[in-house]
């Protein structure tokens, strides 16, 4: 059957099976391919998206599971201000090497600003021990959230 | 076109296969300078004639194309490799734009640079020279073309910032005006390159160019590509190398809504689906029977022990000085050690990949690649067809640490593409990518030292035993039973070793492929020098820096390196219980790099990397900040191997499968990283790989510092350190 879900703002129908991953509706049907994968099994985050909001991995979020919840892909977390922050430090502090973990480190990084204006360490280590770095980019992160976290809001 | 063939410039005979060509026969097409850019150990393997594979194009608009051979693995190199130019042409970085060279043109035909392969390490080393001396005779022709046109003296002209400027009476002209008229000039034979202090790019930070994409979505990694109609497919490979399909019932994944075909290989099946959701479920619903072949008795331990076994016997010798059995005989004290290595899986972020079109007579290729050629190559004759019937886009690649040097993925989807109508993408589960990649060989090194009264080193010996990836890769860079690779970081040491003898044995386990691994040398090599030769200094009962030191009067920049990473890790200062510093010292992809951990051991054996000092000698810096990317990067990478990493196999089968049994470092057990970098003209040095190597022997020795417990396995078993 077909599922309507909201994606970026957009309602957009797809027809899979119900059990099947958001991540590969995302990719494969919508050809939305920023949104990344890595492990298909919540190890990686790689596959990060936004559930109202929240930081989720849509490798193992079933489309049936979304219902009315709207979707945030990395294609649109700039217009958020949290993401538009966090892209903007990203590249501030040249945090990308290959890039491909990156699209989920975003996405969980945009998910902790967005609740949390400053971010401790420990609260860093908590939201971002999900997404693996093979790059390891882990010293730039860190330090992206951080100075995102400093930046003036209006500015996103 | 007609190609000018020119004359190696008379001051550098040496480099005489980095010709330049010009074209300049069609009119209004601007300046075309042609180059060759060396590849593999800084030298194009077998390339003894001039054939370019890069270009420089000026055009009528001004615009600067550089067209190259070397990819971005997330290394900098888009961002390094135009800053060679720029720097001699007087231009911004940003005026240069990049261009991937395609495979299929015809010069990629040439069998000679079959080897073409951007290493971690090599693209920097391999550009330095010839990019510059591009740039600079580039800049020497549209100089004159502007003089010839003002009627005026060359020596009265300059460059800058794109335009030509006659310093007299101010006129000015831009290289788009003069590109055409420059490339009727001469091609200088005499290029004086800028002396370092004359630098305005290089060493100077500057931004990636390739961020942007990476931080919005719209990067396009292989695993992107979607040609029109593409299906998506995935595989299950015989879970132990070198068996066979037997059977498989698919009436189960058949009925999986979006499959639509079952693929049977010989030794794989592949389920091809609308999406990868369905792949997958189709996969899991296969019931699947295996001829498990010769190898489906293999276990680690019969690997390690063939190894042990190999490292008995006299192997080939890769370095002798003076005669180290006699000094052996005569030391007053003898220390022996065995090493071991584990096979190591890549684990790039991007698994696997690859998407095939197969129309019969041509075959077109979707893909990341680090060695465009040598896919090309294997898929034409996989697919049956010349080369030049193959048609590749190569795209950004998700982490290649010498994984895309392999053509396999390439291979599996043209055999799957072959009874596919339409394109086909091939994407790997993580799964198939960690239990089906070409390992990091398995090492046993078998060494000894001997000491004087004084406990200086007087001998010293090392067998050691393992896979030569060269010798599979590059077949001609094998000879007499050594490779470069294979020796690196065991020979030629920074230390002065009076009587020093290295064997090596090649030995190819069976039931295991093996593979390039962010190196291999070093990675191997670093770990068992650097752990013995603090074993040497704890025998000595010497401090492990002063002791090292002491052997580095001949080598300063090898000291140089050492004494500041003591430095700024505060060497020496006491730490609390549980608590070491360890250090170790290399020279490895021509850099010279000192790297200090502080770890942490707990009560029940687990350890913690808490600070990692690295001082780096890499010669000269072209893009600083990159320096200390590719250290973090390097670093985080070898603490992952040092921690955790380990393929195993048993019945086989790799015991692993996805990142809960082959993890990988996180953000809450990284380290911090001080990365001090020696200012140097020397030419560059390689640092992609470099931090890898040397943190690994750098946290074993902290271990010993903080437990008193030697570690001479990797990776390291926290049982063994329980308190
Ligand atoms: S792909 Fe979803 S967490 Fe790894
Ligand atoms: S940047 Fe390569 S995996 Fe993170």
């Amino acid at each position: 059957m077909a599922f309507d879900i909201t994606i970026n703002g957009t309602l957009r129908s797809i027809d899979v099976d119900g059990d099947t991953p958001l991540l590969w509706a995302l990719r494969d049907v919508l050809g939305m391919t920023g949104t990344k994968f890595g492990c298909g099994m919540a190890l990686c985050g790689a596959c990060t998206v936004h559930l109202d909001g929240s930081a989720v991995r849509s490798c193992v979020t079933t489309i049936d599971s979304v219902g009315d919840s709207k979707i945030t892909t990395i294609e649109a977390v700039g217009a958020t201000a949290a993401g538009a922050r966090i892209q903007k430090a990203w590249l501030q502090h040249e945090v990308a090497q290959c890039g491909y973990c990156q699209s989920g480190q975003i996405m969980s990084a945009s998910a902790l600003l967005a609740g949390n204006a400053h971010p401790t360490d420990a609260d860093i280590d908590d939201a971002m021990s999900g997404n693996i770095c093979r790059c390891g980019t882990y010293v730039r992160i860190r330090e992206a959230i951080k100075l995102a976290a400093q930046s003036p809001a209006r500015e996103g | 076109m007609i190609h000018h063939r020119i004359a190696p410039t008379a001051s550098y005979a040496d480099l005489s296969r980095r010709n330049f060509l010009v074209n300049s026969a069609v009119a209004g097409s601007g300046l075309v300078l042609s180059l060759m850019l060396p590849f593999g150990q800084g030298k194009a393997v077998g390339a003894e004639d001039f054939t370019p594979n890069a270009f420089i194009r000026i055009g009528a608009d001004g615009e600067i194309v550089l067209t190259m051979p070397y990819v971005e693995m997330g290394q900098g190199t888009y961002t390094s490799i135009p800053t060679l130019i720029a720097e001699e042409l007087e231009v911004e970085l940003k005026q240069i734009r990049l261009e991937h060279a395609p495979p299929n043109e015809k010069l990629y035909a040439n069998p000679l640079l079959g080897v073409q392969a951007t290493g971690n390490s090599n693209a920097i080393r391999g550009a330095w020279r010839p990019l510059r001396e591009a740039g600079a005779t580039a800049r020497i022709m549209l100089i004159a073309a502007a003089a010839k046109r003002w009627g005026v003296d060359v020596a009265s002209c300059r460059a800058e910032d794109g335009r030509v400027i006659h310093t007299a009476s101010g006129r000015q002209l831009r290289y788009g005006e003069l590109a055409a008229g420059a490339a009727q000039m001469p091609v200088p034979n005499d290029v004086v390159l800028k002396r370092p202090e004359e630098f305005k790019l290089i060493g100077t930070p500057a931004k990636r160019l390739d961020a942007a994409g990476k931080v919005n979505g719209s990067a396009v990694y292989g695993i992107d590509a979607r040609p029109p109609g593409v299906k998506i497919a995935t595989l299950a490979q015989s879970p132990v190398f070198g068996g066979r399909l037997k059977s498989v019932d698919d009436a189960a994944a058949r009925a999986v809504k979006g499959v639509r075909q079952i693929v049977r290989l010989d030794d794989a099946v592949a389920i091809v689906a609308d999406h990868m959701g369905a792949a997958k479920k189709g996969l899991e619903a296969l019931k699947i029977e295996w001829d498990e072949g010769p190898h489906a008795g293999l276990s680690t331990q019969d690997i390690a022990h063939e190894l042990e076994q190999a490292t008995l016997k006299a192997g080939t010798v890769a370095q002798n000085n003076g005669d180290a059995d006699k000094a052996m005989a005569n030391a007053e004290t003898k220390v022996e050690a065995n090493y071991q290595l584990p096979f190591l899986a890549h684990a790039t972020m991007e698994p696997m990949n690859c998407t095939a079109h197969f129309r019969g007579g041509e075959c077109e290729i979707w893909v990341g690649t680090q060695a465009i050629a040598r896919v090309q190559a294997m898929v034409a004759k996989a697919a049956g067809l010349p080369v030049e019937k193959v048609i590749i886009h190569n795209h950004l690649i998700g982490g290649g640490f010498g994984r895309r040097l392999e053509a396999d993925g390439a291979v599996r989807a043209v055999e799957i593409a072959k009874q596919v109508d339409g394109p086909v993408k091939v994407v790997w589960t993580r799964e198939e990518d960690i239990q089906h990649d070409m390992y990091r060989p398995y090492w046993v090194d078998r060494i000894a030292a001997g000491l004087d009264k004084d406990g200086k080193p007087v001998a010293w010996s090392n067998r050691f035993a393992g896979s030569s990836v060269i010798a599979r890769w590059l077949p001609p860079a094998f000879k007499d039973g050594l490779d470069p690779d294979t020796t690196e970081g065991a020979i030629d040491l920074v230390y002065a070793l009076p009587n020093f003898h290295v064997e090596y044995v090649r030995v190819e386990p069976p039931g295991i492929p093996t593979a390039f691994w962010r190196s291999v040398g070093p990675s191997h090599n670093v770990f068992v020098t650097e752990s013995f030769i603090d074993e040497l200094a704890a025998a000595a009962r010497q401090d492990a820096v002063a002791y090292r030191r002491a052997l580095l009067d001949h080598n300063l920049r090898a000291k140089a390196v050492l004494d500041l990473a003591a430095e700024k890790a505060d060497w020496g200062a006491p730490l609390p219980k549980g608590r070491g510093r360890g250090i170790a010292l290399q020279y490895a992809f021509g850099s010279y790099l000192a790297q200090v951990a502080e770890v942490e051991v707990a009560r029940d054996g687990s350890v913690r990397v808490h600070r990692v000092v690295c001082a780096m000698d890499c010669g000269t810096v072209v893009n600083p900040d990159t320096v200390q990317a590719q250290i973090q990067s390097g670093v985080m990478f070898g603490v992952t191997a040092a921690l955790y990493g380990e393929i195993t196999l048993k019945k086989g089968r790799i015991e692993q499968a996805n990142f809960d049994t082959y993890q990988m470092l996180r953000i809450n057990e990284a380290p911090a990283i001080d990365v001090h970098v020696v200012r140097s003209t020397e030419p560059p040095g390689g640092m992609g790989e470099a931090g890898t190597s040397g943190i690994v022997p750098a946290i074993a020795n902290a271990v010993f510092a903080a437990t008193g417990k030697r570690l001479r396995k990797m990776p390291i078993d926290a049982e063994t350190l329980k308190a």
